[in-house]
Parts: C-alpha cells; sequence; structure tokens
C-alpha cells in the first residue's frame, strides 16, 4: 500500500451532484488553469503578430542598410541597435520570426509527429515489424542531426511553396523523426500492455483505432516535451544550414544567421548584435517549451479537479 | 510448518525488563492529516489503541479506512511536506515518538520497530544480494562487524525456514519467489530483535497456499521470540486465524475493537456486521443472493458530523445525526454505535436478501464455449549466455461452459489461468488445440465470422485502474463499441443507450461525462462492465474481476454480475484465487495448477468432496473468517513452492509437493479421467 493510497477516495465520487451544464469554453479553461501557460501563448502570439504583419509592426526595412550609424548601440532610434552594415536589428528580428517560426516550429512538428506515429506503431506490433522500424530508426540515428540534415538538402532539388522553404524543412524534420520515435517508443510499450489496450484489442477495433484513440493520447507527454524542446534545436539548425550556404541566405532576416554571420566577427564591439537575437531564439524556446507543458497538464483529464 | 526451531533465545527476555506490565505500545487519540490542494483530508480521527508485549493485534479496514496511515504515522514515515500528527500520542517502550527528532526515530525504526510492506516483489532492492540486505541494519544498528553480521544473517535465514543460507545470502531478489521474497523481508524485519513488527498487507500479493505459510511463520516467530505484531490487512480470514485483538477501522475512525473471538461471534457494530456477512464463505453454505453493504465510504476531505457509518447502515435512527462515542460493550469490546445495546439485545440483526438463487439445471443445450486440448508454449530466451526454454503456460485443457452458467477457474499465480482466458479472447495465439464458440472454430473461421465473435466474447479485466483508458470519459468508453459496431446510430441514440447500460450497472447517467480517475474502484469496475455489455455478448471472461475491490465492494460487484447474469443469459468464465468468491458464483469449477486441469467437478462435489490432493490442499490453505474453526483446525500446509517453468518436474507437475506422491507419480503424466459421472480428476491416486 503506498502513502497515496489513503487519499485516492478522497477525488470527488459523489453520486448525487449533476455536474452543471455549461458552454464548455476550453480557451477560457486554459487560460485559468494554466496561466502559465497563457503567458506563453501570449509571447507566441506576438511572435505570430509580428512575423504576418512584419511591414506594419518593423520600424525599419530589414534590408536598407545605413552607412550613418553603424554598429549603432541601442537607442531611441534603434531599439536593439544596428549590424555591421547598419540595418536595424530589431526590424531584422521582427522579420526574423517569421522564418523562426516557419522553419522551427513546422520542421519540429512534422517530425516529432511522424516519429510518435512510427514509435507508436513499433509498440504496437511489435515482433518483426518493431524490428525493422528500430533497425532503421539505429540508421538514422548514426548521423548527426546536422550531417543527415546537410544530406537532405543536397539530395533533393530546392522546393519552396509561398516562399517558404520546404526542402529545409524536410531536412530538419527528418533528424528529429529517429529520436522521438525512440522516446515515444518507450512510452508506448508500456501503454501497449495496459488492460485497456487489451479491452480494445478484446473488442475487435482496427489497428489504426487502437493506435490512435487508445495510445497516442497516453503517450502525448512525452511526445510534447519533445516537440518543444525540438523547436529551439530545429531554429538552431536552420541557423547552422544558413551557416553552409545550403538555408536561407543573406541578407534573409533570420535569427540564426544573424548569430552566426558577421556577428562572431564584431561581438566585442558590439555585444547587442548578439545578444539581442539570443534573447529572440531563448523567448521562443523558452514560450514553447512552457506552453507545451501547460498544454500536456491540460490534455491531462487526471490533472482535473 | 516446523521452521521455527530457535533452539536458544536470541534476545533477552522482555517480561524480565522493570514495567512490562505496561502495554508495548499505546497509541493516545491520534490524529493525522494530509494538507493536499484539494483541501486538508482527515485520515486518522482519534484512533487509540495499545499492544502488549507478544500480541497480535489485526487492524482491519477497506482501502482509505486510515488503516496504513495509522501505521505509517507509528512509524512517523509520512510525507514529510504533506502529512502531519496535529494531535495525539504515540508512546513506545516508555518514550513519546511523536516527540522524538529524526535521528532518535531512525535509531527506533528497523531495530525496535520494524515494518514488513505488501509487495515483496519490490521491497527488496533488485542489485543487492540478499545477504547484504539482511547484514545492512545488524550493521547500522548493532554495529556488528562483517563475519559477525554473516553468523547472524544465516540463522535469521534459517529461523524463517530457507533452507542453505549460506549459498542464499550471496544470491539476488529474483533468484528468489515471492514468497521466499517475503521470509527474507520477515528476516530482515527482525534482524535486530525488534520488539514490534508491523506487517502492512504482508500476504496479500501472496497466493493462497504460500499466504498459509507465512502467516504461520509470522505468528510463530511472534510466539517464540514474544514480538509484538500489528498485523494491517483487509482479509478477515487471515485476521480470524492469526489476531488476538481486532481493531475495525472505518473512515478514519475505530468502528469497533475488541478480541478476536468476540468480534467475529459477537459483532456489536454494523459494520463489522454487515463486513462479515459480505464476503463469500467456505465455511457457510451457499447463499443465493450475497449480502452487501450498499453505498461507498465517505468523502475524507468533507466529513460531516453525523455517524460515518449513517449513510450506508440500514439501522439508522435520527440520534445517528450525531457522531457516537466509543461505547464500552456487553462483550468488553469498544462499539462506535448509540445502538450497540440493541444490537447485543438481538434486537437488531441483517435483513437477509434472499432474492432468486441461479438455477444449475442441468444443461441439455449445446455449448457457447467449447475449448479441447488446448495449449500454449513461450518460448523465452534472454541473458547474456543466449539460455532459452520453453516454458509450458497451458498444456491440454479441455472444458465447455454451456449458455447462462458460470465456469470458474481457480489456481495459483502462475497456473495459467490468465493465459486461458486470453487465449479464448484471442489476444495470443494457441500452440494447439482448438477453440470453438458457437459452433464456430475459431483457429479456421472466417474473418467475417472472428468479427462477430469479437463482439460476442467480452473481458471484465482485475484492475480497475488501469482497463480503462485514462484520456477517455465514462460515456466515450461504453460508447465507442456502440459506434464502431454501429448497434445505434446517431450520437442522441448513442447517448440514451450509454444511458441505459449505466443504469443497468448501478451507475447514474450523469456519470458519462466523468472521466475514470473521478471514480471510486468499484465505480470503475461497474463501467468495465457496462463496456462489456455494450457489445452485446454472449459469453464474459471475467478475469479476476472482484479480487482487487475491498470487501463490501466485492460483494456488490459479484450480486451485479449475477444480476446481468439472469438477465442477459450470459456465460460466464471466472477466473479467481479466492476459493469462497469462485464457490460463491460458479455451477462448476476447473481447477488448475502448472498449466494443467487438476480437477474439473460441479462446485458442490469440488467444495464438499473433491478427490484432488490439490485440490484438498488448496481449500485446507484458504483462511476462513471464524477464529473457532480457524484455531480449531491444524493447517496441512503444502510444502514447497511452485516449480520453475524452464525445469518442469515429470509425470505429474504436482509430485513436487503433493502429500501422496510416489515413484510412478513422477514417471507417469496423469490423464484427466471421468472418476465419478460429471467429476474429472487428473490423478493416478485416486
Amino acid at each position: 500500500m503506498t502513502i497515496a493510497d489513503p487519499i485516492l477516495p478522497v477525488v470527488p465520487v459523489t453520486e448525487s451532484a449533476p455536474a452543471p451544464s455549461r458552454q464548455p469554453n476550453r480557451f477560457m479553461d486554459f487560460c485559468r488553469q494554466q496561466p502559465l501557460g497563457a503567458v506563453s501563448f501570449v509571447i507566441i502570439f506576438m511572435m505570430m503578430f509580428a512575423g504576418f504583419f512584419s511591414p506594419l509592426v518593423a520600424p525599419y526595412d530589414p534590408l536598407a542598410i545605413d552607412f550613418a550609424s553603424l554598429l549603432a548601440p541601442p537607442s531611441a532610434d534603434h531599439w536593439c541597435g544596428t549590424d555591421a552594415y547598419g540595418r536595424d536589428i530589431c526590424s531584422r528580428l521582427i522579420y526574423g520570426s517569421r522564418t523562426a517560426l516557419v522553419i522551427g516550429f513546422t520542421s519540429s512538428f512534422v517530425g516529432s509527429s511522424v516519429g510518435a506515429i512510427l514509435g507508436i506503431a513499433s509498440a504496437y506490433f511489435g515482433g518483426k515489424i518493431d524490428d525493422w522500424i528500430q533497425r532503421f530508426v539505429d540508421i538514422l540515428l548514426a548521423f548527426p542531426l546536422i550531417v543527415l540534415a546537410l544530406v537532405v538538402v543536397a539530395a533533393f532539388r530546392k522546393f519552396s511553396v509561398g516562399g517558404v522553404d520546404v526542402n529545409l524543412i524536410v531536412a530538419i524534420a527528418i533528424p528529429i523523426i529517429p529520436r522521438v520515435a525512440r522516446v515515444v517508443r518507450a512510452a508506448a510499450l508500456s501503454v501497449r500492455v495496459a488492460p485497456y489496450v487489451d479491452a480494445a484489442r478484446a473488442a475487435g477495433y482496427s489497428h489504426t483505432r487502437i493506435i490512435f484513440r487508445h495510445m497516442a493520447p497516453n503517450v502525448v507527454a512525452p511526445y510534447l516535451i519533445m516537440l518543444t524542446a525540438f523547436i529551439a534545436q530545429a531554429i538552431l539548425a536552420e541557423a547552422s544550414l544558413s551557416f553552409l550556404g545550403l538555408g536561407v541566405t543573406e541578407p534573409t532576416a533570420a535569427w540564426g544567421l544573424m548569430l552566426s554571420g558577421n556577428a562572431a566577427d564584431f561581438y566585442r564591439q558590439a555585444p547587442w548584435m548578439i545578444l539581442f537575437p539570443g534573447i529572440a531564439i531563448s523567448l521562443a524556446v523558452f514560450a514553447f517549451n512552457l506552453f507545451g507543458d501547460s498544454l500536456r497538464d491540460f490534455l491531462d483529464p487526471r490533472f482535473k479537479v | 510448518m516446523t521452521v521455527v526451531e530457535a533452539d536458544k533465545d536470541v534476545r533477552g527476555r522482555p517480561d524480565a525488563q522493570p514495567g512490562a506490565t505496561a502495554p508495548l505500545l499505546q497509541v493516545e487519540d491520534l490524529h493525522t492529516q494530509f494538507h493536499t490542494s484539494r483541501g486538508i483530508v482527515r485520515a486518522v480521527e482519534g484512533v487509540s489503541f495499545s499492544v502488549d508485549r507478544g500480541e497480535v493485534v489485526a487492524i482491519v479496514g477497506e482501502s482509505g479506512s486510515g488503516k496504513s496511515v495509522t501505521a505509517l504515522s507509528i512509524m512517523r514515515l509520512l510525507p514529510r511536506l504533506t502529512g502531519k500528527i496535529p494531535q495525539g500520542r504515540v508512546t513506545f517502550d516508555g518514550r513519546n515518538l511523536l516527540d522524538l527528532d529524526d535521528e532518535q526515530m531512525r535509531e527506533i525504526r528497523g531495530r525496535d520497530i520494524s515494518m514488513i510492506f505488501q509487495e515483496p516483489m519490490t521491497s527488496l532492492n533488485p542489485i543487492l544480494t540478499i545477504g547484504l540486505q539482511i547484514k545492512e541494519p545488524l550493521q547500522i544498528h548493532l554495529g556488528m562487524s562483517d563475519d559477525e553480521a554473516q553468523a547472524r544473517a544465516i540463522e535469521l535465514l534459517n529461523l524463517v525456514g530457507i533452507t542453505d543460507p549460506e549459498r542464499r545470502l550471496d544470491q539476488y531478489p529474483h533468484q528468489f519467489s515471492g514468497g521466499m521474497r517475503q521470509r527474507v523481508m520477515i528476516a530482515i524485519g527482525l534482524a535486530c530483535n525488534p520488539k514490534l513488527i508491523i506487517a502492512d498487507e504482508p500476504t496479500t500479493a501472496l497466493d493462497v497456499t504460500i499466504q498459509a505459510q507465512i502467516l504461520e511463520l509470522m505468528k510463530n516467530l511472534s510466539r517464540k521470540l514474544n514480538i509484538a505484531l500489528i498485523i494491517i490487512t483487509h482479509n478477515l480470514g487471515v485476521v480470524a486465524r492469526y489476531a488476538d485483538r481486532v481493531i475495525v477501522m472505518y473512515a478514519a475512525r475505530v468502528a469497533e475493537q475488541g478480541p478476536a473471538e468476540q468480534l467475529f461471534h459477537k459483532p456489536r457494530h454494523p459494520y463489522t456486521m454487515g463486513l462479515l456477512r459480505s464476503v463469500p464463505r467456505l465455511d457457510h453454505p451457499r447463499g443465493s443472493k450475497l449480502e452487501t453493504i450498499e453505498g461507498l465510504p465517505p468523502n475524507l476531505a468533507n466529513v460531516s458530523t453525523a455517524c460515518r457509518f449513517a449513510p450506508r447502515c440500514p439501522f439508522r435512527i435520527p440520534v445517528c445525526e450525531q457522531e457516537p462515542p466509543l461505547y464500552p460493550t456487553d462483550t468488553g469490546s469498544l462499539s462506535r454505535c448509540h445502538r450497540h445495546a440493541e444490537i447485543a439485545e438481538g434486537k437488531i440483526t441483517w435483513s437477509s436478501l434472499g432474492g432468486v438463487g441461479l438455477n444449475f439445471a442441468a444443461n441439455t443445450e449445446a455449448p457457447v464455449l467449447s475449448v479441447r486440448h488446448l495449449t500454449k508454449h513461450f518460448s523465452v530466451s534472454g541473458g547474456l549466455r543466449g539460455a532459452s526454454g520453453t516454458v509450458r503456460a497451458v498444456e491440454d485443457v479441455s472444458f465447455d461452459i454451456y449458455p447462462g452458467e458460470t465456469l470458474g477457474l481457480v489456481g495459483e499465480s502462475g497456473c495459467g489461468k490468465t493465459t486461458v482466458g486470453r487465449l479464448i479472447l484471442r489476444l495470443e495465439e494457441p500452440s494447439a488445440g482448438e477453440i470453438h464458440f458457437e459452433g464456430v472454430n475459431l483457429s479456421t473461421g472466417s474473418a467475417a465470422e472472428l468479427k462477430a465473435m469479437r463482439r460476442k466474447v467480452q473481458v471484465i479485466f482485475q484492475d480497475p485502474y488501469s482497463s480503462l483508458n485514462p484520456r477517455m470519459t465514462v460515456g466515450q468508453i461504453i460508447g465507442e463499441p456502440l459506434h464502431v459496431y454501429k448497434i445505434v446510430s446517431g450520437r442522441k441514440q448513442n447517448e440514451e443507450r450509454v444511458a441505459d447500460l449505466l443504469e443497468n450497472v448501478g451507475l447514474r447517467p450523469e456519470m458519462a461525462e466523468r472521466y475514470p480517475h473521478q471514480l471510486s474502484g468499484g465505480q470503475r469496475q461497474r463501467v468495465g462492465i457496462a463496456r462489456a455489455l455494450a457489445m452485446e455478448p454472449s459469453f464474459i471472461v471475467c478475469d479476476e474481476a472482484v479480487s482487487a475491490l475491498d470487501v463490501s465492494i466485492q460483494g456488490q460487484i459479484i450480486n451485479l454480475l449475477e444480476e446481468l447474469q439472469r438477465k442477459f443469459r450470459l456465460a460466464y468464465l471466472f477466473i479467481a484465487h479466492d476459493l469462497a468468491v469462485v464457490r460463491h458464483i460458479s455451477a462448476r469449477v476447473v481447477v488448475m495448477y502448472f498449466g494443467r486441469v487438476m480437477e474439473i467437478a460441479d462446485r458442490d462435489v469440488i467444495y464438499g468432496g473433491s478427490l484432488h490432493p490439490y485440490t484438498k490442499v488448496l481449500l485446507d490453505a484458504a483462511p476462513v473468517p471464524d477464529p473457532t474453526i480457524e484455531k480449531q483446525r491444524e493447517p496441512r500446509l503444502i510444502k514447497g513452492e511452485l516449480p520453475s517453468h524452464l525445469a518442469p518436474p515429470t509425470g505429474c507437475v504436482f509430485n513436487t509437493r503433493c502429500p501422496l506422491a510416489s515413484q510412478e507419480c513422477r514417471e507417469v503424466i496423469p490423464p484427466l479421467e471421468e472418476k465419478r459421472p460429471g467429476h474429472f480428476a487428473a490423478c493416478i491416486k485416486v
């Protein structure tokens, strides 16, 4: 008997009190139950807003070169200072949030979701299928993230939809797949042997239903943690690829590029060149992590009173 | 059991000490609270009792009644942040334990008071040898040298009946069986000559034959070494066999306490009376319907000032709006009931529920399910040396189940009874043999036939906590099959049908919006039953369907299952290890041991005139909640443990433990023969 045991029956079990019927507002519920999540959502929303409406929000053209104020420190004119070409860092950050959100979030989302499905399927079917999927995952895991992304970028033709580099998204998503698949499989293995999965099998449900309806919701915690953690990695991978000339290229405004370009040469004279993009990336990562955690708790019915 | 032969007295006689007349442990007005996010939970309120030297005291109660928390409070092992003891005194050997600092308390734990937990599988550290774990307290508390500790460890293993102790000290926990591990736990508990051992559900995780061995051992040790014993349990049979005094707890308070004999024969509290009536019993003629205590225990975060048991009590009167004190009664026990005197005068008795008995007329119809020569072998491989082998989980099992009938399947853990259930449910593929369901051979049937069979054969699992998907509401869980199999069309009708099913299993329709974690164990099990019923099955496998539930809830669920059986003409395969429960619900019983069927017969024949020695031993080992019967009978303890599946015995699988075994038994596999009409047994000696 565990110590928690005596507390268990305390969970409301009154048979008499019917729940008051009210129009459920999931969004308001989320804000009420997860105030930190709501704050992080506001940050993400602000980033999205800045990304979509960059021309309206940004004080300057991100590409405008101003030789009069090279490496200017933060001031009333340039809130975050300027870089070596006199470009306004604040404006570049605002435009850069497009790239960060689209590439970072999308590639992490695609990679983690495919990885999660692969991981659950691997755990559910077991046997030969599990072996094959896991050996494939092993092969992918043998390559460092950046090397694998390089191979993918090099192997496919450049392909963009609406100005978004799909090629780059795929290149960053693929190395994420095996990493997520491995972790989710471990969690799914314990769900696989739970009696409610046996009950679903005994009821004769289809494999798809069991995987998506009965197993997937119960491994959502590791999935969300991996997803949010990989957003940061994806933004940095995008920067590395850009640095190697395979991703977005100068003079496009991108956070990773701002950190890795000639900022390295000037950071002693102009620390704001790396300070503000660094803060932007950290803030984005922090917000996504926090949001992911809150979402996980919010989605878990066991955390509700 | 003859293992307890401590030829020298291992510690100073306690009665030689001054003040030996005072009780060893005196708990006075103990209050324990948990501060949780949902408010303060008063887990123990005003509990007082005392334990004398060498006395065996049992604390009985349902889960959440505060019995384990009482033990943890004595040991001061409550969770540091949430657990608080605002009031009370725990005097042990002249010292108030609640006043001691952590350092002094640590010296007492394991040395003067030791504790034995329920789960022998997880209470031992898997990466340390048994020897190291027994020697640890000796070296820490008594400052023994390694050699001294080694000698004492060997002596202790001898004491708890483990043979070849020198060699076994170097082994790891996984090399011991569950019963042997519990013996090791007891050896660790005894290591420093404690004055008191607190055993929290010490045998709940063990099989019935092993349980009998362990309890006998503990009782003998307690007598021999004059150690006081507090046994915390929900099993009334265990209490009857071993306790001198019994404390019945209900909703954080003591409901009744007194000498075991009095409490069992003359209970003076309605809860105790109800509890004794709601267990199916081997020593009473089988009633047609189990008596139950209706309702649920109260929520401890929010209790009223009325008698805690009043909402469930059939004898409540206006005065029960006031919390009763513990009244002394005519039998010398204490009862927290205003009407204890009327109970003593016999004015209040539980009325029999009566009800229609199940009609077990001889079946003339075709069996709904018929199993022939069912066999399942698992191949195991593993270890760095590539050790491999075959586990014969199920070997040549055959039986029939008729419409509307319950077939009980009993056996100890590892006997293959659960595997039989899983094979019938097609969760595992059989290695050999055939299963016919309503005339269709499940190994050769078409996909459509199998899909139809899936609907007709349903399952209720043991653990109501893990058998429901935590992410789905009750309505979604029950409504899913309706939707998948298009049993009803449209959302509205689905909801109506779910409400209907919920009412069938005794739940309110509003429950559909709840999540499983918001329900109690019994309610969850009802949801599991409703889910099975949604498919409109004709046959349900009940895999230990009531063994995880509290006694009073267990009775409710058994009655529900019987009621549904009559209503929908369901056939059950009732898999269980509790012989009394199986006797209550089954028409016929199959006894399995080590993958094979030992005996099949009608219920009354199995329980009245069984032939197979294993069945006899099994029935002997089961404790009965009656101290008089328990004290009189000399338990014929079954020797030994289950054999290893990797090295199965030759000939009859039971020959290693059988009292009748001869050379022939080690050579011939006994066939399952019809010894009398309708009575099959696999034994060459009968």
